[in-house]
């Protein structure tokens, strides 16, 4: 193999695994240490650099660094990251002080955002501390988008939208509520903005049309609209017996809705196993602690009616055949049955819906009458227009969204000062240094064997007595110091310099997750093969450094498990191995701004 | 030396061995030597070896003098029994105990000084006794607990660290193994698990007295250029005689060797020593061409390297043979046989009056 290139700003980024899976590329092991050290106001604005909305997040991220942590390849579970976010957030002290200042002089350029969800704030988060003036416009008399009408305030307390959302509003926004853009045409004509950001969101909720739905439809509900209705108080109770149709994360929301507008018997039906729901495992978790039944192998037939009224569903009995890999490679039918309910709840997935938007003004959409939208600058095939978050690529979840508007701020920027849009700053990456002396380090580097803490919950017998009384308690100060232990620092490098190599071996023996090898250079497969541990996660590339001097061999290191203890560098006599900690520098508009600043020549 | 304790996380998926154990269980203490010291990789090696011998931790008895090298009978097998005796007079020790009991597995650890100066007459009566045992030194050629003087392995011409030139002549502990009759005579080097691990293994299974000398360099006092000890002077000066494998009782060989390119030697227990050629024709059963051979490369200033001579062991009676040693532990033994009584005393007395 060719010797690994470390300076390409990838390789330690893909190292520290939860900021590689994050979309927005958080720094987590950071902000995990200042949690540690007690720096929760630190943490939080650490993370709100990248994610805007830490509190947010710390409760209803769908989390894609947990499944990646390292933690949950080398124990069973992984840190509680999003649980250690909220902590940053509950713990923090006024933060006002320390946002980022927006000058007084605007720079005349004039941004329309549609839709007040958490992409078009982000946008507006990252461009008016350049000077831009931005007007938000939104349909309903609050703003927050799916963040406030979809997602339950059990979950998501409406203090913690107002003020994550007050944070960026006080910053300076035009917000108008209640003004549904009916007519992109018209603002574009009308509208005197320089660019327009599209973030609607996916409001449409996929219907299910199977006899009898429309004569039922009384009692037959789509689930983000329902869970909208309830969030805007315009619904306030449920029958008995309540079918959920659909097992993500929606109807998990639905379901335990359900429960606290007073259903008796609420039971989530799947089409197929549990392998293949939807859902995060965490909400189906909380879903089940409430008692929730979850059916599987039931897929709906018809809607049943007794005099004109719903009275329950009958579905297929399912029977399917998986393959090695877990695929469906068969499937059966084995009977019917019928399930009695006074309410159903439609939530099998939502789509996109752009009826206010012409088809001929230099939109195009594609075949399933989505808009086509560059991927990396999320600009339309109409200059000036661009979209993001789920208005982008249909619906992901709110850490796609806020780093759609992270990418679509720059390329609006760029866009406003005449700039290409694909040219923009690269990310990157800084080493330092983490040696203090001879033995001591500048991290807490020894291995705490800690299992995860588990957050506490409000008793069940409490918590269904209220809509809003939020289920997850959050983790107290002690809990998340023990917790902010079980991070690798996977982010304080590894870093290996060849000609100083003896290689006396001392790193090898030390290692205790034996992720070192010293071998003969090889093909990577085979060489795979010579590790002192196999090597069982293909998709963590190998460190092989250059030829090392004395025999020539390499040196060889699988990333998959090294749990940053540091033992190599300390182990070495020459400090060829050393712990660095990487910044990861992902750049945002304020960077552009900066780097096109810096481009402009000075006046003297 | 490091402060932070190995953590007891392991990959998930290390190989077990046959009493279900992965290598970190014969592991030791925390080791306190120098950074980047030999001796913490034979320690190493060590834990590898008894691993892949899948030893029970209390059947092997640890025995070491005073040194660096003598330290790190505790960094392996913490569940072993162990004895750090007086400077040089491990090998009585290890005698005494091997006479005690011979179903233990019995591994010395010695260095230069504690083998070549102070403790050069236990060696060789050890070695002639033919006592039951692996006697590993850890050779770097200096006295490194003392800061580094030249020891009695160090040879003519070599450089300490603050300049003087070595003027003695070394004593070669392999040479003088031959002389003295050792039946496993064994070089090998700190930096070469593939050679060291299998070594270590037909070792501890031979019966009689098996000698590694292994080059293992002081990184702290004896790692300098005009060292002849050191890692680079070692790699460039590295001559293997064969390859060695070893293979347990009960396990077929994987590995297909061409033929003539390998020689099998049977061990009491069944167990096999394979020898692959590297290079010219090496007999490791002629003694005489051993130490021709080693001579002309320490002549020439090659570290001669691997299995150097092995005597069958049937050929060669050890400790227990020569010296009809009991069958059963002493401690097993009951008080009637252990003391033959005042009458009988009274008898073997009266045969000097």
């Amino acid at each position: 193999m060719d010797a690994t290139d470390t300076s390409h700003p990838d390789y330690y980024h893909r190292v520290v695994d939860c900021q590689w899976a994050c979309p927005a590329h958080t720094d987590v092991p950071e902000y995990i240490r200042l949690i540690a050290q007690g720096r929760f106001t630190d943490a939080y604005l650490l993370n709100r650099q990248s994610n805007v909305f830490p509190g947010i997040l710390g409760r209803v991220c769908d989390r894609p660094c947990e499944p990646a942590c390292r933690r949950g390849r080398v124990e069973s579970k992984p840190v509680a990251i999003c649980r250690l976010k909220r902590v940053a957030a509950d713990h923090r002290e006024d933060i006002a002080a320390r946002l980022p200042p927006v000058p007084r002089l605007k720079n005349g350029k004039r941004i329309a955002c549609i839709g007040a969800g958490c992409a078009s704030l982000t946008v507006a988060n990252d461009l008016l501390p350049l000077g831009y003036a931005v007007t938000i416009f939104e349909q309903y008399d609050q703003p927050g988008g799916l963040m406030r009408s979809n997602i339950p305030a059990f979950r998501l307390p409406a203090a913690v939208l107002d003020e994550e959302i007050g944070m960026i509003l006080g910053m300076g926004v035009e917000l108008r509520l209640g003004e549904r853009i009916e007519s992109l045409r018209r603002l574009l004509e009308t509208g005197g903005f320089d660019a327009v950001f599209v973030g609607s969101g996916a409001p449409k909720g996929k219907e299910l049309s199977l006899p009898g739905r429309d004569e039922a439809a009384a009692n037959v509900h789509i689930g983000i609209s329902w869970l909208e209705s309830v969030a805007f108080g315009h619904v306030d109770r449920i029958g008995e017996r309540v079918l959920i149709i659909g097992v993500g994360n929606t109807a998990m929301d639905c379901c335990r809705t359900s429960l606290r507008l007073g259903a008796r018997s609420v039971r989530v039906i799947a089409r197929k196993p549990r392998g293949f729901f939807k859902a995060s495992p965490w909400e189906l978790e909380d879903a089940e602690e409430e008692d929730v039944e979850i059916l599987v192998n039931r897929s709906p037939r018809d809607f049943v009616l007794e005099h004109g009224r719903l009275a329950g569903m009958r579905f297929d009995c399912m029977e399917y055949e998986l393959d090695a890999r877990g695929r469906i490679v068969a499937e059966r039918r084995t009977g019917e049955q019928f399930l009695p309910a006074d309410d159903v709840i439609l939530a099998i997935g939502q789509e996109n819906a752009f009826p206010w938007i012409e088809r001929d003004i230099g939109i195009e959409f594609d075949k399933w009458n989505v808009p086509v939208v560059d991927a990396r600058t999320f600009q339309s095939t109409r200059p000036g227009v661009f979209f993001g978050g789920d208005a982008a690529f249909g619906p992901k979840n709110i850490i796609w969204a806020v780093e759609h508007g992270h990418q679509a701020a720059i390329s609006i920027h760029r866009h406003c000062q005449g700039e290409s849009l694909t040219e923009r700053l690269a990310p990157g990456v800084s080493l330092q240094s983490r040696k203090m002396g001879m033995h001591e380090w500048a991290y807490a580097n020894d291995y705490a064997p800690i299992e995860r803490r588990l957050v506490p919950h409000v008793s069940l017998r409490e918590r269904f007595k209220k809509l809003n009384i939020e289920v997850e308690l959050g983790f107290s100060a002690e809990q998340a110091a023990a917790e902010a232990q079980r991070c690798l620092n996977c982010d304080v490098q590894t870093v290996f310099s060849a000609k100083l190599c003896i290689e006396c071996d001392a790193c090898i023996d030390i290692c205790p997750v034996d992720c070192l090898t010293l071998a003969p250079n090889g093909p990577q497969d085979e060489l795979r093969a010579r590790l002192k541990a196999p090597a069982q996660n293909l998709a963590q590339p190998l460190f092989v450094s250059a030829a090392l001097p004395q025999t020539g061999r390499v040196m060889v290191k699988d990333e998959d498990l090294c749990v940053h203890c540091g033992l190599c560098a300390e182990r070495c006599p020459t400090a060829a191995w050393d712990m660095q900690k990487s910044t990861i520098h992902w750049p945002h508009a304020e960077d552009e701004a900066r780097a096109l600043e810096a481009r402009q020549p000075k006046i003297a | 030396m490091t402060f932070i304790a190995k953590p007891k996380v392991t990959h998930p998926a290390l190989p077990h061995n046959a009493r279900g154990l992965t290598r970190r269980a014969y592991e030791g203490a925390l080791s306190t030597l120098c950074a980047g010291c030999g001796h913490d990789s034979v320690t190493a090696a060590i834990v590898e070896a008894c691993w892949h011998l899948a030893l029970e931790p209390q059947n092997l008895v640890k025995l070491s003098g005073i040194g660096c090298s003598s330290k790190t009978t505790a960094y392996f097998v913490s569940g072993a029994h162990g004895f750090n005796a007086v400077h040089g007079r491990m090998p009585s020790i290890a005698t005494g105990a091997n006479a005690a009991n011979r179903h233990l597995n019995y591994i010395g650890i010695s260095g230069d000084g504690d083998t070549l100066s102070i403790g050069l007459g236990q060696f060789c009566h050890a070695i002639r006794r033919n006592v039951d045992m692996l006697y590993i030194i850890e050779n770097n050629g200096v006295y490194g607990l003392t800061k580094g003087q030249f020891s009695a392995s160090a040879d003519i011409g070599s450089r300490a660290k603050k300049g003087e030139t070595n003027r003695q002549p070394p004593i070669d502990p392999v040479l003088l193994a031959l002389d003295l009759g050792a039946p496993f005579v064994a070089r090998s080097f700190s930096g070469d698990k593939h050679q060291l691990v299998p070594l270590i293994e037909a070792g501890l299974n031979y019966r009689g007295f098996a000698l590694i000398d292994v080059l293992s360099p002081c990184v702290t006092f004896n790692d300098h250029e005009g060292s002849t000890k050191s890692y680079a002077y070692a790699r460039e000066h590295y001559d293997p005689v064969a390859l060695t494998d070893f293979v347990p009782r009960e396990q077929p060989i994987t590995v297909d060797y061409p033929p003539g390119e390998a020689r099998e030697l049977a061990l009491h227990d069944g167990s096999r020593i394979v020898l692959r050629k590297v290079g010219a024709d090496y007999d490791p059963t002629d003694r005489v061409a051993a130490q021709a051979a080693v001579r002309a490369g320490s002549a020439s200033g090659e570290y001669l390297t691997g299995l150097i001579f092995i005597q069958d062991e049937a050929t060669h009676p050890d400790f227990h043979r020569l010296n009809a040693t009991a069958q059963e532990p002493l401690n097993g033994l009951p008080f009637e046989q252990l003391s033959p009584g005042a009458a009988q005393l009274e008898r073997i007395l009266a045969r000097f009056r």
